[in-house]
């Protein structure tokens, strides 16, 4: 449904008298089967964004090639957009006007006849759960109602693949599972979502396959379990006294089948291992015969967040 | 066809916009009406004129395209807040045609400026103004396309700048020269040969003398054929050059 090879974009940004070239995306390779959600991860400034725009038709690609549901991005732009849907980050929706008439302008714009428009407005409203607010002006709703009009807005012409950039930020966790759901159900109807986010969970739970994006290029592309098996086996956590950590790191550390070792802090250690179920018995030995007092111990399979840490060199949450 | 069609879908949306807030009516004629009742008056023994009609013919087609300059000038602003609503780049990820897009604000602006023209028009004729209906139209049409042009030139600048304070200092900086060296509140007549002559570089004091021959009556006068010629080249071309900043791809 999207094929990409070496999609490039850079910016010329000014400081001062220099300027300064940007490539904020440097040759980008993607393949997004139909009627799946692909989620595209990365922390901000990855780039991610960026090739979103590329792909959305906002913004021209400098080189490589595309294909979007089956048409040209670079030699058609015009029918992708007739294809696509989008949806933007920061909202799209008008402060004065309502919900239904949104809608029905959308559709309109997409050369959709009046009569058609209204009547596709009208089941949108409806499958989105927004009746009640159809006619109150945006200005009106809450951050989940918006939302939920701004998705409708993006598929009222019924694309075949739609792009929804960090549809969930901002929203409570119950807006947020709320979403879910109805990304979900696009996903139902047939619909190809392309969603980027940068939190691990929502890629975990939501997503079909991801790809992560660091300095502009993919590190890591596949389904969240193949990623996640991919990194260093199993996560080990070892409950401990703090006064005890320092002696079990001094006993572990230099053990073969530890790959790595984290310190806890509020007192014990995360080792990351190859195979769980043989390490931890090993660990347990090792622990008893030095007298350490072990509180609790854990077997984790590992999170994307270490799939992150692993491709990148730094976790999400602190970038 | 498609370009008709999308320019009025885009139309109705922003007049029915604008008319859900009808205050701008107000706003809009309360400015030029404190003009013609606290200024006009000094204009009949400043000019020299035999009565008060007679300075009413000089100074009311100033005082419109006044209103069709500054009225277009100032419309970026209104686009500046749909930028930054998300409004404007989910019309551009649409197959919706770029021209329509601000042929479709910009003809919204033209009707706006029309419904304050003829107000304006129909107070002055209580003060004694007296002109033709063929003449006037030909003046309304004069506006028409100075309000275009403005308020094109106007959405491409916002789309290049993209902040309100950036586009309010350029804004008043083009309009006061503009506006001195049109002609406007007092005719270039009184002027010395210096200021008449940089002020011939001024597109819109050609629209303001076309204008005035025609509230004269003057039909005939080489200045309304110049200045209607003027005028429609430049509103050609602000509205070619703001559609292709609607077009252009921007980060």
């Amino acid at each position: 449904m999207i094929e990409t090879r070496g999609l490039r974009k850079s910016f010329r940004s000014r400081a001062g008298r220099e300027t300064k070239t940007v490539e904020a995306v440097r040759g980008v390779d993607l393949d997004v089967p139909a009627g799946e959600i692909f989620g595209f991860l990365g922390p901000n400034g990855a780039g991610k964004t960026t090739t979103l725009r590329m792909l959305a038709t906002l913004i021209e690609p400098d080189g490589g090639q595309a294909t979007i549901a089956g048409a040209d991005l670079l030699k058609d732009p015009g029918e992708v957009r007739r294809r696509i849907g989008y949806v933007a980050q920061g909202g799209s929706t008008w402060d004065e006007s309502t919900g239904r008439e949104e809608l029905v302008l959308q559709a309109r714009m997409y050369g959709i006849r009046k009569t058609e428009a209204q009547r596709r407005a009208a089941r949108a409203l409806e499958a989105f759960q927004l009746v009640e607010f159809a006619d109150r002006k945006c200005k009106t709703y809450s951050g989940g109602q918006r939302r939920r009009v701004e998705i409708a807005l993006g598929i009222i012409h019924e694309p075949k693949i739609v792009f929804l950039d960090e549809p969930t930020t901002g929203l409570d966790p119950q807006s947020r599972a709320h979403m879910w759901d109805e990304i979900r159900r696009l996903r139902a109807d047939g619909m190809t979502v392309f969603i980027t986010t940068h939190y691990l969970d929502e890629a975990d739970a939501l997503c079909d396959r991801i790809a992560i994006m660091d300095h502009g290029e993919v590190v890591a592309e596949g389904t969240p379990a193949d990623l996640k098996r991919e990194i260093s086996g199993d996560v080990v956590q070892v409950g401990l006294d703090v006064t005890a950590t320092g002696e079990a790191e001094k006993l572990l550390d230099g053990e073969e089948y530890v790959n790595r070792l984290e310190l806890l802090d509020e007192g014990g250690l995360r080792l990351f291992v190859d195979e769980g179920a043989t390490a931890i018995p090993r660990i347990l030995r090792r622990v008893d015969a030095a007298g350490l007092d072990l509180r609790s111990i854990e077997l984790h399979r590992p999170s994307l967040d270490d799939v992150f840490l692993t491709k990148t060199g730094r976790s999400l949450r602190e970038s | 066809m498609k370009l008709a069609r999308d320019t009025w879908l885009i139309f109705q949306r922003q007049l029915h916009l604008l008319l859900r807030n009808p205050v701008w009516v107000f706003v809009g004629v309360f400015q030029p009406v404190m003009y013609l009742l606290l200024f006009a008056p000094l204009l009949k023994p400043a000019l020299g004129a035999a009565t008060q009609a007679e300075a009413y013919k000089i100074f009311v087609p100033g005082l419109l395209v006044l209103l069709a300059i500054f009225g277009g000038l100032f419309q970026g602003f209104g686009l500046i807040a749909e930028l930054r609503a998300g409004v404007i780049e989910r019309s551009r990820v649409t197959p919706v045609s770029r021209l329509a897009l601000l042929l479709g604000r910009s003809l919204r602006d033209v009707v706006s400026l029309m419904t304050q023209a003829v107000i304006i028009t129909l107070l002055a004729l209580l003060f004694d103004l007296r002109v033709f209906i063929g003449d006037l139209l030909l003046a309304y049409l004069m506006l028409a396309l100075i309000a275009l042009m403005t308020s094109a030139v106007s959405y491409g600048v916002a789309l290049k700048v993209k902040s309100e304070d950036a586009l309010a200092p350029l804004m008043n900086t083009v309009a006061q020269p503009v506006l001195l060296l049109s002609g406007i509140l007092l005719p270039l007549a009184f002027a010395p040969g210096w200021l008449q002559g940089v002020a011939k570089w001024n597109p819109f004091s050609w629209a303001v003398d076309g204008t005035r021959a025609l509230f004269n009556g003057d039909i005939g006068d080489d200045r309304v054929w110049q200045g209607l010629s003027i005028i429609a080249v430049l509103a050609a071309a602000g509205v070619y050059w703001a559609a292709r900043q609607f077009a252009r791809s921007v980060r």
